[in-house]
């Protein structure tokens, strides 16, 4: 008998944080077994966001910082700059990444900088207690939208990946889901596809990645995996939105 | 003979079930008869010999408590 | 030796670039754009990088991730914008990311005005964003040392791993004066500590968060630490005329310069008369105000600005002589203004 799904050497053995179920875990050990399959580990350095995976720097096995909340485009980006041949990736979530950092990941996917965007888009914020994110859905009942967000009150959801796809300097974004295991094989390719736009050099790469948060949705592990696909997909469609 | 053998880390299952949900085989369980540090009922396999050693099951579990190995 | 007249802003870039700066991040803010400017024109050429970011916050955030590859690196701003950059400083101060911050101020509160001032004195030296850290806070008094401090500052932040400012009044930035170029440092310290990929080694890790309690203790043990040993060594003052003097004026910055003038007219008039200027407004240097106390009657400390060093003179001399305030905002106090206030104190005094 030979091996053929173990732990990749991209992660330590310390055990996720994460609430059972959430996919935070399974979206971790697909960025790392890509850096494993692409040889890169050595040679990565990786930014944690403020939200559920801030600890991420006790998990990915490669060079690691901890960003200010939002901020982690703008520390990537001082890395890359002063470090252009290194894997420069931040694994950001949608309150980061999409509202209090919102300038950040705007400006450096303009730019075109030459750095992998991991977004993890659940719709809540997670490790403050689930309240509504900027891609919070019409209707989603959060504990600062108790009575379901309104687009009168609180405006509509961002769409992140059509937004970057529309910069000149986005060489490669892409929206998937690891709701399923067809699905998280695709997560796992786009995520490849987005390491390997970076090491040829071809400019800013974004995965954004609907993930489930059944403790902030109020839903047991497999009902948040149903709720996602029902009310997530057609709202967030899956897809590459620019290739080059 | 089975094809495919799961071995698991049994005190990292925190019971989500992803596994047994998108098993083809059909053949993961939650062990009701214990609870592991973390205080969740943890995964078994309930017919071992049906494991074709496909990996969904590690593809698919959030906390890496799963090996998979095959013919 | 010959002499380059040179304006301030361009004195600390170029000093900066004589350190070893690979790489500036910053934002366009007047009275303190030449200095980006500079860098704009010369870092391209050296292969070093410029990079104008969308915003302070972003600005300051890129100075971390730059920091952390090990290369010494910078950003200057003035008020409004250093105000939005103190997120990213209490984050390199608790990571000891060694960084230069240059703040060539302003005037306040909010959008003030673009006229030099001293104002910022309490947000520069009492750390200025969350949590208990302190930064070294350095004060140029003319356009030699606007480039000599952004050399000096440079060791400093890596000897220390600390982020150092440079507060210099928006005059200082603007002004042109005859300086010598210094020769380019070429010995820089290794750093073990940075991020630049594990190859050969275990993963570096740079981080602000400590959720363990006692660890969060520990942590801020270790800067309190770090922050004692800087105060014993690095507290830097410059004395004129003190040791029989009656009287002493304090000022920092530019501001030192017109009042030295303001100290000759005074002796000239038999008033004895000195003046400190502190060199480090963090660490304050007190011993130069603790041993001036055994023998004057009164400070008087002049500042462009409402009265914020003041406060500090009078905790170092912790009540044994009177602190008095002179001091303006949005106008810059002349030297015969602070005459007169000497001239004031000596009357009150019995001096004449």
């Amino acid at each position: 008998m030979k091996v053929v799904a173990q732990r990749p050497e991209s992660l330590t053995d310390a055990p996720f944080h994460y609430c059972p179920g959430c996919t935070h875990g399974i979206i971790h050990r697909l960025v790392a077994e890509c850096l494993d399959e692409l040889n890169l580990r050595e040679q990565a350095i990786g930014i944690c966001p403020v939200g559920c995976a801030v600890l991420a720097y006790d998990y990915f096995n490669c060079d690691m910082l901890e960003a200010a909340h939002g901020r982690a485009p703008a520390i990537a980006t001082g890395i890359k700059r002063l470090l252009p041949d290194r894997l420069v990736f931040t694994y950001q979530g949608d309150g980061d990444l999409a509202s209090i950092g919102m300038g950040e990941i705007v400006h450096a996917s303009g730019r075109g900088e030459n750095i992998t965007v991991i977004f993890v888009n659940n719709a809540i914020y997670g490790m403050t207690g689930g309240q509504m994110a900027p891609t919070t859905l019409l209707g989603q009942v959060t504990t600062t939208s108790p009575y379901g967000r309104t687009a009168e009150q609180a405006g509509y959801p961002l769409k992140m990946a059509e937004l970057l796809a529309q910069n000149q300097g986005a060489a490669y974004i892409c929206r998937t889901a690891v709701n399923n295991p067809a699905n998280v094989m695709r997560t796992k390719k786009a995520i490849k596809k987005a390491f390997q736009t970076q090491m040829q050099a071809k400019g800013f790469s974004m995965v954004e990645i609907l993930s489930t948060c059944p403790t902030n949705w109020g839903l047991s592990p497999l009902e948040a995996l149903e709720w996602l696909e029902k009310n997530m997909i057609p709202y967030y469609p899956l897809g590459e939105f620019k290739v080059s | 003979m089975a094809k495919g053998r799961v071995t698991f880390r049994t005190e990292r299952c925190k019971a989500c079930e992803l596994c047994v949900r998108f098993c083809p085989q059909q053949i993961l369980s939650l062990n009701k008869t214990m609870i592991n540090p973390l205080g969740y009922h943890p995964i078994a396999v309930v017919r071992e010999e049906a494991c074709n050693g496909c990996g969904i099951c590690a593809l698919m579990c959030p906390d890496l408590v799963i090996t998979v190995e095959r013919e | 030796m010959t002499k380059v007249l040179m304006k301030g802003n361009e004195a600390l870039a170029e000093g900066a670039l004589l350190a070893g700066c690979r790489a500036f991040f910053g934002y366009p803010i007047t009275p303190s754009s030449e200095i980006a400017e500079y860098m704009a024109r010369k870092m391209p050429k050296m292969g070093r990088t410029f990079l104008q970011a969308e915003s302070e916050l972003a600005a300051i955030n890129m100075v971390y991730g730059a920091a952390a590859t090990g290369n010494r690196v910078m950003t200057a701003s003035s008020g409004p914008g250093i105000s939005l950059k103190q997120e990213g400083i209490s984050f390199l101060a608790e990571a000891e990311l060694p960084s230069l911050i240059v703040n060539i101020s302003r005037g306040g509160p909010g959008l003030g005005g673009i006229q030099p001032a001293q104002s910022d004195y309490f947000q520069a030296t009492r750390g200025g964003g969350h949590g208990d850290y302190h930064i070294i806070v350095l004060a140029p008094s003319g356009v030699q040392e606007m480039m000599d401090f952004a050399m000096q500052g440079f060791d400093l932040a890596d000897h220390y791993r600390i982020p150092v400012m440079i507060m210099a009044e928006g005059t200082l930035g603007q002004m042109m004066e005859p300086i010598i170029v210094r020769e380019p440092v070429t010995d820089l310290p290794p750093k073990p500590w940075a991020t630049t990929g594990c190859k050969g080694r275990k993963p570096n890790i740079i981080n602000t968060l400590h959720l363990s309690p006692e660890f969060l203790e520990e942590r801020n043990l270790h800067l309190q630490h770090k922050y004692k040993l800087i105060q014993e060594r690095e507290a830097k003052a410059e004395t004129f005329m003190v040791e029989d003097a009656d009287l002493v004026v304090a000022a920092f910055g530019l501001m030192s310069r017109i009042a030295k003038r303001a100290v000759m007219d005074a002796r000239q008039k038999g008033i004895k008369v000195g003046l400190i200027r502190p060199v480090t407004l963090w660490p304050f240097p007190e011993k130069a105000f603790q041993e001036a106390a055994e023998h004057v009657s009164k400070f008087l400390s002049v500042e462009i600005s409402m009265g914020q060093m003041v406060e500090d003179i009078r905790l170092a001399v912790n009540g044994r002589v009177p602190v008095e305030f002179y001091g303006r905002i949005g106008l810059i106090p002349n030297p015969e203004e602070i005459t007169r206030q000497i001239m004031k104190i000596a009357q009150q005094e019995g001096w004449v």
